[in-house]
């Protein structure tokens, strides 16, 4: 778009001498009636077609009668005059032969007619007429029909009811109000001609008003029951009718149940009210993110918790309940080691109908040849979680991604900024104030930059800046290194420590105790100071765009995140769980378990100060000691990339703990509380733009790739190749967790014979690597298509973009011809074609 | 309409339901705001409430566009802007959380249209940016920032090059900016 010829400021047609003009002129006039020609044949070959079409023409006149005062240039001339290319030209002699009449408007200098014309032409009209509305929802109803292709259509309609160039010619108000009537009869035709729920969904999305819609609706109704009573259908039908009707009405009753549980509304309008959308995506995060723990902990304890509370199993009695009670809630060891909430609890028998029914009495397992194969159903539980988690995620990924990255990618940055930034949720007057302010100060910076050129630093100062960079990143990916070796070390002093503890026996097992919180607290505050640090770091960048300093930001924290996590997985499946005899652990995924829900308290704990004495005393500090007038800002790329951290922990924990998803609900619902309360208290909105729905798939697609895809490979890691616990949890005695699916294919091979083929086809699909790449290799082929085809699209795009732009230099050519022979059929002072075309962008 | 019972007709109610993208509790939420808007109306009982007094609603206090809210979903033949009840289900509907993008790209050209000419020309976008910025000095862009702006806006978004945006450009640009669904709302 850059070779943009602007109407206002450019003579298109360049001609000096009159003889030239003539010349033009009448070679334009030629064109017209040649156009005419050709129209009057295409007219003559289909009469039905002129006859809809001409009905289907857009009359702005009647319509504002709604309520739109059209401009003073049209409602001043009762008689409108269209754009007569289409059937005689005599319309255009017509029109300029009473210049008298309208010479008092032409104070524009874009004479009236011209104005006229321009204010009806069908692109202007749709935007305020009701008539345009309806004629344009007239033909999607009617290529909704075509391609549902549900019944036959009754009458042939135009190819078009939107304007073609055919379809113009001189109109009075009767006339009209006419074409108004009979479009809506057509518009009624096709809509009672759709299916119910095309039809709802139709009338719905219509930019009418309610009683325009009301009675539109009733007009469908009625026909529609004047033509079933014509037919009169047969009673089962009626039934179906009947039932269809019920059946809407639950599903209406559904939905308003659904949106009525809608978690925290009014909280999260409250602060989308006051701090904008930016924060408001942050809690609605949270909010997703306790979803998926809420499904998650619905699966484990409906299928795995419940039926194993039920049968109580013998090996729970020598517990002996120690006082250290409030230290156990922070370790989870002790009481809680050999509790519901670890791996090792759970049996591996088969929890059969006969002996486990009379211990649990409960009535539905005791059903006749009922099994609970406990190993079996936690390993396709989790496998089933995880599964139907991915799906969840991935879904929301692309349906996200199709939102924000459209496949357009012309830029528009000022346009957008000015029709779309508002943020009508805002109601606070004095974010309201801010919002203005910001939007002032975006909009002045951006028209600077397009005024700016290509600003040239020295070379020296160029350099100094590519200096401060790699500074900058050498020293925050030093830190990171030096905390992940920190903790590498860390963890194995402290797995050695406690190695030597159960060895000595002798020490005080408070102490034993209190030492497994270590590492927690280190990550925990490794986690919490060095995000400061980063933000030190990229202060003294000093980053022109906001978006990319946001853009650094998460990728360092990422960084650091994602390694530490790495080096603690390392710790847990390479240390801990090949040589668990050395630290005396008879359930070593129990103990990894307890691990996960240290660390998951600990990062709540920490998140809890961070926000007590980075948020609540900072504000106090700054406005009492540095007298500042301003709150601190929520961060919120660092606080959803905490949550990111913490349900990555969450999904790690699940094989081992069942039951963390419900200490993470736990966490996740003080958090809000917590946060709401300090957000309130003690930050302001954001100054900066925050670009809220780029960044929400930015996060979503950080907690799929990073942080789900982690701890799925952690996960099926556990279960392929590491031996679980000889004495403890469901896959006792198995090499690995994987091997219970095909003890129970073989077992079942064994039972019925006529299974064979399953265990076949089980060793052949699931332990045949080839089966794997396969999918993987189908998968691939897809996203090649499919990015080729958006490529295609692109092109066409393009195309269809210089098309348009053709025809804008069409229009303008026509306009520009039209003003010519109102000035001249005129004869009053001639104007220059300059200044009389310059003031069309202001018409 | 609806104003002079406390409950809505459940046909009426099911019937709104079917045209307009609210919930249940929304349009009743709605029935009754607007009825402590009737109430507090003084005078003679009308089925219509006045735009001063829709616009003593927290929630379109201080929006820059609440006149122009009014005027574009009022259906009254004095145009003064007020609003029957019906009007209001429309205005909370465009506003809401399941309309489509269509629908409200619709509607803020409309608004955004302050001339109701059908296209928004240079005038009705120094308007707009004016609403915006706020009209005091600190905020607002002088004559050469505005002149600069509105061109660099007429080149990005006016693809026929006519010199103003009509409906089908200002959605095609409404499309590239996925925010617009989420920041044009109005949650009661």
């Amino acid at each position: 778009m850059d070779g943009r010829v602007s109407f206002d400021a450019d003579p298109v047609i360049d001609f000096e001498s009159p003889a030239d003009e003539d010349g033009v002129h009448d070679s334009f006039s030629q064109l017209i009636q040649e156009q005419c020609h050709d129209l009057h044949d295409v007219i003559e070959m289909t009469p039905l077609d002129l006859e809809e079409d001409s009905r289907g023409q857009i009359t702005p006149q009647p319509i504002l009668a709604r309520n739109r005062p059209l401009r003073q240039e049209v409602t001043s001339d009762s008689s409108l005059t269209d754009l007569c290319v289409s059937d005689d030209v005599e319309c255009l002699e017509a029109d300029s032969d009473a210049p008298q009449q309208t010479d008092h408007l032409i104070g524009e200098r874009w004479s009236s007619d011209t104005l006229k014309v321009l204010s009806s032409m069908p692109s202007r009209t749709i935007g305020r007429s009701r008539g345009a509305i309806i004629s344009q929802y007239c033909n999607r109803t009617m290529q909704l029909r075509r391609r549902r292709q549900s019944r036959p259509s009754i009458q042939h309609f135009p190819r078009s009811a939107r304007p073609s160039i055919r379809g113009y010619g001189v109109e009075t108000d009767a006339a009209g109000f006419e074409e108004e009537e009979n479009k809506r009869d057509r518009l009624v035709n096709n809509l009672q001609n759709l299916s119910d729920s095309d039809r709802v969904r139709m009338l719905r999305a219509m930019p009418l008003s309610l009683s325009e819609k009301k009675e539109l609706r009733m007009l469908v109704l009625n026909k529609a029951e004047h033509s079933v009573s014509q037919n009169q259908i047969p009673c089962c039908s009626q039934l179906k009718y009947y039932i269809i009707i019920a059946l809407r009405h639950g599903w209406y009753g559904w939905l308003s149940f659904l949106s009525s549980l809608q978690l925290w509304q009014t909280a999260l309008k409250c602060v989308g009210g006051r701090f904008g959308t930016g924060v408001l995506s942050y809690f609605i995060f949270l909010r997703t993110l306790l979803f998926f723990n809420v499904f998650l902990f619905l699966v484990t304890g409906l299928l795995l918790v419940v039926p194993q509370a039920i049968t109580h199993p013998d090996q729970d009695q020598n517990i002996t309940v120690r006082s250290s009670w409030g230290l156990e809630v922070l370790t989870g060891a002790g009481y809680f080691s050999h509790s519901l909430l670890y791996y090792g609890y759970y049996n591996n028998q088969t929890l059969q109908t006969g002996h486990s029914c009379s211990a649990s009495g409960n009535g539905t397992s005791c059903s006749s040849g009922l099994s609970y194969n406990m190993p079996l159903v936690y390993f396709f539980t989790i496998g089933a979680a995880f599964f139907i988690t991915c799906i969840i995620l991935v879904y929301s990924m692309s349906k996200s991604f199709g939102q924000s990255f459209r496949i357009d990618k012309s830029k528009g940055l000022l346009a957008i900024k000015v029709f779309s930034s508002w943020d009508f949720k805002v109601i606070k007057k004095s974010s309201v104030r801010l919002q203005r302010a910001n939007i002032g100060t975006q909009l002045k910076e951006l028209v600077a930059e397009v005024n700016r050129q290509e600003q040239k630093f020295p070379v020296l100062q160029r350099l100094f800046r590519l200096f401060i960079h790699m500074l900058a990143w050498i020293m925050c990916l030093g830190s990171t290194l030096a905390c992940v070796l920190a903790v590498y070390y860390f963890s194995e002093h402290m797995h050695g420590d406690l190695r030597n503890r159960t060895q000595a026996a002798s020490s005080d097992p408070l102490l034993k105790e209190a030492s497994l919180l270590a590492v927690p607290v280190v990550v925990s505050s490794i986690n919490l100071l060095l995000p400061g640090f980063f933000n030190v770091v990229a202060w003294m960048e000093k980053y022109d765009s906001p978006s990319m300093l946001n853009y650094i930001s998460i990728s360092r924290n990422l960084l650091l995140k994602v390694s530490v996590l790495g080096v603690l997985c390392y710790h847990w499946l390479g240390r801990v769980a090949t040589d668990p005899q050395s630290l005396g652990l008879e359930c070593w995924e129990s103990f990894v378990g307890q691990e996960l829900y240290r660390f998951l308290l600990m990062d709540f704990i920490f998140m809890l100060l961070d926000t007590f004495f980075g948020e609540f005393l900072w504000r106090v500090f700054s406005q009492k000691a540095l007298k500042r007038k301003r709150k601190p800002v929520f961060d919120i790329a660092r606080n959803v990339l905490e949550l990111i951290y913490g349900q990555t922990l969450a999904w790690l924990g699940v094989l081992f703990s069942p039951l963390l998803p419900a200490v993470q609900i736990i966490k996740l619902l003080f958090l809000f509380y917590m946060k709401k309360v300090s957000l309130k208290m003690n930050c302001q909105a954001s100054g900066k733009p925050w670009r809220a729905c780029q960044m929400t798939t930015i996060f979503i697609t950080l907690l799929c790739f990073p942080a789900f895809l982690g701890a799925t490979v952690c996960v099926t890691y556990t279960m392929w190749s590491i031996t679980p616990s000889a004495g403890c949890g469901p896959f006792r005695g198995l090499k690995n967790m994987f091997q219970a699916g095909k003890r129970w294919v073989h077992r079942l091979a064994a039972v019925n014979p006529d299974l064979h083929w399953l265990a076949s086809a089980h060793s052949y699909l699931v332990e045949n690597p080839l089966f794997l790449f396969l999918c993987a290799g189908i998968f691939l082929i897809m996203i090649y298509f499919h990015s080729q085809v958006v490529d295609g699209q692109r092109k066409i795009i393009e195309l269809l973009q210089e098309q348009i732009e053709n025809e804008g230099e069409d229009k303008k050519f026509l306009i520009t011809r039209l003003q010519h022979i109102h000035e001249r059929k005129r004869r009053v002072t001639p104007r220059p074609v300059k200044g009389a075309s310059e003031a069309c962008s202001y018409s | 309409m609806g104003g002079t019972s406390s409950k809505l007709p459940k046909d009426l109610l099911s019937e709104y339901q079917e045209l307009t993208f609210l919930t249940k509790q929304e349009i009743l939420m709605a029935h009754k705001i607007f009825s402590e808007l009737q109430d507090r109306e003084n005078g003679p009982y009308s089925s219509r409430v006045s735009m001063e007094k829709v616009l003593t609603l927290p929630e379109l206090k201080s929006n820059p566009f609440r006149k122009r809210i009014c005027h574009v979903f009022s259906t009254s033949d004095m145009k003064d802007g007020s609003l029957s009840f019906e009007d209001f289900l429309d205005l909370l509907s465009a506003f809401s959380d399941s309309a489509t993008l269509e629908i409200k790209s619709h509607y803020a050209f409309r608004i955004f249209d302050f001339d109701d000419d059908g296209t928004l020309d240079a005038r009705d976008l120094e308007k707009l940016v004016n609403s915006l910025t706020g009209e005091t000095d600190d905020t607002r862009l002088t004559a050469e920032e505005m002149r600069q702006l509105i061109s660099n806006i007429l080149e990005e978004s006016d693809i026929d090059k006519d010199g103003t945006v009509n409906l089908s450009e200002f959605q095609h640009v409404i499309s590239r900016s996925p925010d617009f669904v989420s920041s044009f709302k109005i949650v009661l």
